[in-house]
């Protein structure tokens, strides 16, 4: 690895070392660090949960570090709160935008520190202030008008005015081009090269690699929390940047993909379309197969489940269930079609958590067990419901247990009880092993295996590499609401981020070296 | 952003605030309107200024609620804290032997000691507003029974006092105009609270907080202490309508209280501020509890039973709502 250069006697505006920070039972970071000089722009690249955002709030003061120290300006420092941060100083745009939705432009870049006169707010000055600021980022806009009436890129320009008014000095930007378009990560950059030319140092956060060699004087890497390297942008190859990013060894397992070849296509999506979110998205699922779906955070994989699946409305598309199309408006015309959903957060979507496990189970197919006179079968219920223990081997001690009472593992299984009793034979899981101990995680995998190998259609959709490339017969990437390719299993996971990083399908990523 | 396209944009939550205003407002002239048609007693002086004072606690109360509400918070304990501000003025005059200003300035720190104590339970206890209210407002109630020995205490001998409410200064100096002093108060307490919402450092965090607290906190303000400052100046406002109450019947009522908080939260409502916070007008919550004492006015004019006066509100509030609904779906 390339270590940092210690060129010129600069004295960098933030060296933080041996970052440490716990929350409970994850440990974010572990001896991490980073330099910023005046006038670089320096990026901060990672897979998701490497470790880069909670670094940046704990320089920004949200977030207050275990162990390690910060220097500002060559000084030991401690930053106890985003106000202190504000104060030396430090300004973040947050990846979340954090505005407030109700207020103008100018109250939101102002707010706690409103112009008063005698104890009375001064609009005017207010209002003033802010289009001053407009005006040195060259950007035509209403300070008056109420943010929320604003396009997401025009939200992200009062950020930046907000941290531009702090008089900022270090500027942190988390995926600041995420909901921007070409002509606004022009303008962007045209604000960040005014501002780098001014001696502000900026700390830029993306997953694009383009954009990255681009804006960038160099790349620091994390991975798990920890330090891998510096390098500068220019001269290093954007493959070294992504073996560097992705590092971990894959476990060493024999992986056969069985031949589904001939199987016949149990779900097809054509021209998925959904704003931003989702664009011209077409895919087909054979019985049998695990399709996985790789990308980065907000690529789009999630959207593309939650339209299948009728919990979002979609704009265009077709979707064809065993060689049919079929009209899916809500969930209930997907699960009528054979097709169920495993979200991301159980507890919220999945389960009903004051329930027991035979309920749960039960819950879609409450017309099956329904006798006469509207009076359910208990019963026919229990056997159901033990029938489905015994064979995913959910571990409870009895079908009446309380299902928030189960492990995370247990719960995911009573979640696909559910969707194998109401008859889904095209299977949906989104982040299946979130939240899940080790152990548990090899029975998921395992119990999908089962369940392809009896002919369900499986699409997983998962921010874990490994866990893709072990799962998957076949792998999507998306990026940007874009499928951006189709891989086969095994395939590394170099060619996965390639593919999730590839802004326009079109557009081949340049090879630097 | 051409200039072609920036007022549409720009103006877009504006103007359907502002249309949701009016929506309140021709429901209010409409609700006058029926009323005048249907009976000639409606339209006379005396009865507009029954309406009005009787407007005067409801109104008040439902501005204390709207400062809370906008925080996207509520305060379940107004109707009660109303009452023990108004028991406290009763200790302090009638028990203990006070001056009237001592009084008034006793009950208006009840509620501003008691705000305090509800906003520190939420801000730096994390309990929900619901809950730490619902609370306080049980404890106020007891309190309430406790300190008056559960019996009423009159004011029979502190002259003036009734003047709080029922007097007309307005009246005293032009007879033709013989406004009662609640109702002034109700439009002052409207005044100062509308410009404290627009032009204050306070209001300014108090719709900040509504719309999103997270992003307050990583702005650098203190959440906490703001969040606990516009309970206080919310239960300050309860104390003057605890005098007002007390001055209308000569007497604190220990027993009284409890549903005046629903019949403030249903003016606010009506009135357009929305309950999930960041959004909302002094001037609407005047307005949804103008609606509220028009109907009820209106109704019993009309010999309508007064069980019925309830299924109207009700009614009324879910209409209100849905109309909101409506307009956020079409934004």
């Amino acid at each position: 690895m390339v270590e940092p250069r210690e060129s010129a006697p600069v004295v960098p505006l933030v060296e933080m070392t041996g970052i440490d920070k716990s929350f409970p039972g994850v440990r974010a970071l572990s001896q991490a660090r980073f330099q910023l000089l005046p006038g670089e722009v320096h990026a901060l690249m990672g897979e998701n949960g490497a470790g880069k955002s909670t670094l940046m709030k704990i320089l920004s003061g949200v977030y207050q570090r275990d162990a390690g120290t910060i220097l500002l300006d060559g000084r030991p420092s401690e930053i106890a709160s985003p106000r202190e941060a504000q104060d030396r100083g430090i300004g973040i745009i947050h990846q979340e935008l954090a505005l407030m939705r109700d207020l103008t432009a100018a109250q939101n870049i102002f707010i706690g520190r409103e112009p008063r006169r005698f104890g009375i707010l001064d609009e005017r000055a207010l209002n003033r202030d802010a289009q001053a600021i407009f005006d040195s980022m060259n950007l035509r806009l209403d300070p008056t008008v109420v943010v929320e009436s604003l396009t997401i890129a025009k939200q992200q320009m009062v950020e930046i005015a907000k941290a531009l008014s702090y008089r900022s000095r270090v500027l942190i930007m988390d995926e600041p081009t995420a909901a921007l378009n070409d002509a606004e990560i022009a303008e962007l950059f045209a604000i960040i090269n005014r501002l780098k030319a001014e001696g502000v140092g900026i700390v830029y956060i993306s997953h694009k690699m383009d954009e990255i060699k681009r804006i960038s004087d160099r790349v620091t890497v994390m991975r798990d929390g920890e330090y891998v390297g510096t390098v500068p942008a220019a001269e290093t190859p954007i493959e070294t940047i992504i073996s560097m990013m992705v590092g971990r060894t894959l476990g060493s397992e024999t992986f056969v993909v069985p031949n589904t070849a001939d199987a016949p296509v149990a779900l097809e999506v054509r021209n998925l379309n959904r704003g931003r979110e989702i664009r011209d998205v077409s895919f087909s699922v054979r019985q049998g197969e695990i399709l996985g779906f790789a990308g980065l955070m907000g690529a789009g994989r999630t959207e593309v489940a939650r339209a299948i699946f009728g919990a979002d409305r979609r704009e265009s598309g077709e979707i064809w269930v065993h060689g049919k199309r079929v009209g899916i408006s809500t969930p209930r015309d997907a699960v009528a079609s054979g097709i169920g959903y495993l979200s991301e957060d159980r507890k919220l979507f999945g389960l009903a958590t004051g329930l027991d496990v035979r309920n749960n189970i039960a819950l879609p197919s409450l017309e099956r067990f329904t006798g006469p006179g509207g009076i359910l079968n208990d019963a026919a219920m229990r056997d159901a419901a033990r029938g489905y223990i015994r064979q995913l081997s959910i571990k409870t001690p009895s079908e009446t247990q309380e299902a928030r009472l189960l492990s995370g593992g247990n719960q995911q299984k009573v979640v696909i009880a559910k969707w194998l009793l109401r008859d889904c034979d095209i299977l949906i899981f989104d982040e299946p092993t979130r939240g899940i101990d080790v152990g548990a995680k090899t029975e998921i995998y395992k119990l999908l295996n089962t369940l392809a190998a009896q002919g369900k259609a499986i699409i997983v959709i998962s921010s874990e590499l490994p866990e893709v490339l072990r799962l998957s017969h076949r792998i999507a990437v998306m990026c940007e609401g874009r499928l951006t390719g189709f891989l086969p299993g095994g395939t590394s996971q170099e060619e996965i981020m390639r593919l999730a990083t590839q802004r326009e399908p079109s557009m081949q990523v340049r090879h630097a070296g | 952003m051409t200039d072609a396209t920036a007022p549409a944009v720009r103006s877009s939550p504006r103007v359907s605030g502002a249309f949701h205003r009016l929506l309140a407002f021709s429901g209010l002239i409409a609700l006058v309107i029926v009323f005048s048609l249907a009976s000639p007693n409606f339209m006379q002086t005396q009865n507009i200024l029954a309406i009005l004072q009787a407007t005067s606690v409801n109104g008040v109360l439902a501005i204390a609620a709207t400062l809370v509400i906008i925080t996207g918070g509520i305060d379940l304990s107004v109707g009660t804290l109303m009452t023990f501000c108004a028991v406290v003025a009763g200790v302090v005059l009638t028990f203990w032997g006070l001056p009237l200003p001592v009084g008034i300035v006793a009950a208006i720190l009840a509620g501003t000691v008691s705000g305090l104590v509800s906003g520190t339970v939420i801000a730096k206890l994390k309990v929900p507003p619901f809950i730490a209210t619902l609370g306080m407002m049980l404890i106020l109630k007891g309190l309430s029974l406790v300190i008056s020995g559960t019996k009423p205490i009159y004011f029979n001998d502190t002259p003036g006092f009734t003047q709080i409410a029922q007097g007309s200064f307005i009246g005293a100096i032009l007879p033709a105009l013989p406004i009662p002093n609640g109702v002034v108060i109700l439009f002052a307490v409207a005044l100062i609270a509308a410009f404290v919402l627009s032009r204050t450092a306070l209001g300014r965090y108090t719709f900040a907080l509504g719309s999103n607290e997270e992003a307050v906190r990583l702005s650098g303000v203190n959440v906490d202490r703001w969040k606990i400052a516009v309970y206080a100046t919310s239960s300050s406002i309860c104390g003057i309508a605890g005098l007002l109450i007390a001055s209308r019947l000569n007497s604190a009522q220990p027993a009284l209280g409890q549903g005046y908080e629903l019949d403030a939260i249903a003016a606010v409502v009506i009135g357009g501020t929305s309950l999930s916070g960041g959004r909302g007008t002094v001037l609407g919550t005047l307005i949804g509890a103008l609606i509220i004492s028009v109907l009820a006015n209106g109704l019993r004019i009309l010999s309508v039973p007064q069980e019925w006066q309830t299924v109207v509100t009700g009614t009324i509030i879910i209409l209100a709502v849905y109309a909101d609904i409506l307009r956020r779906r079409s934004l």
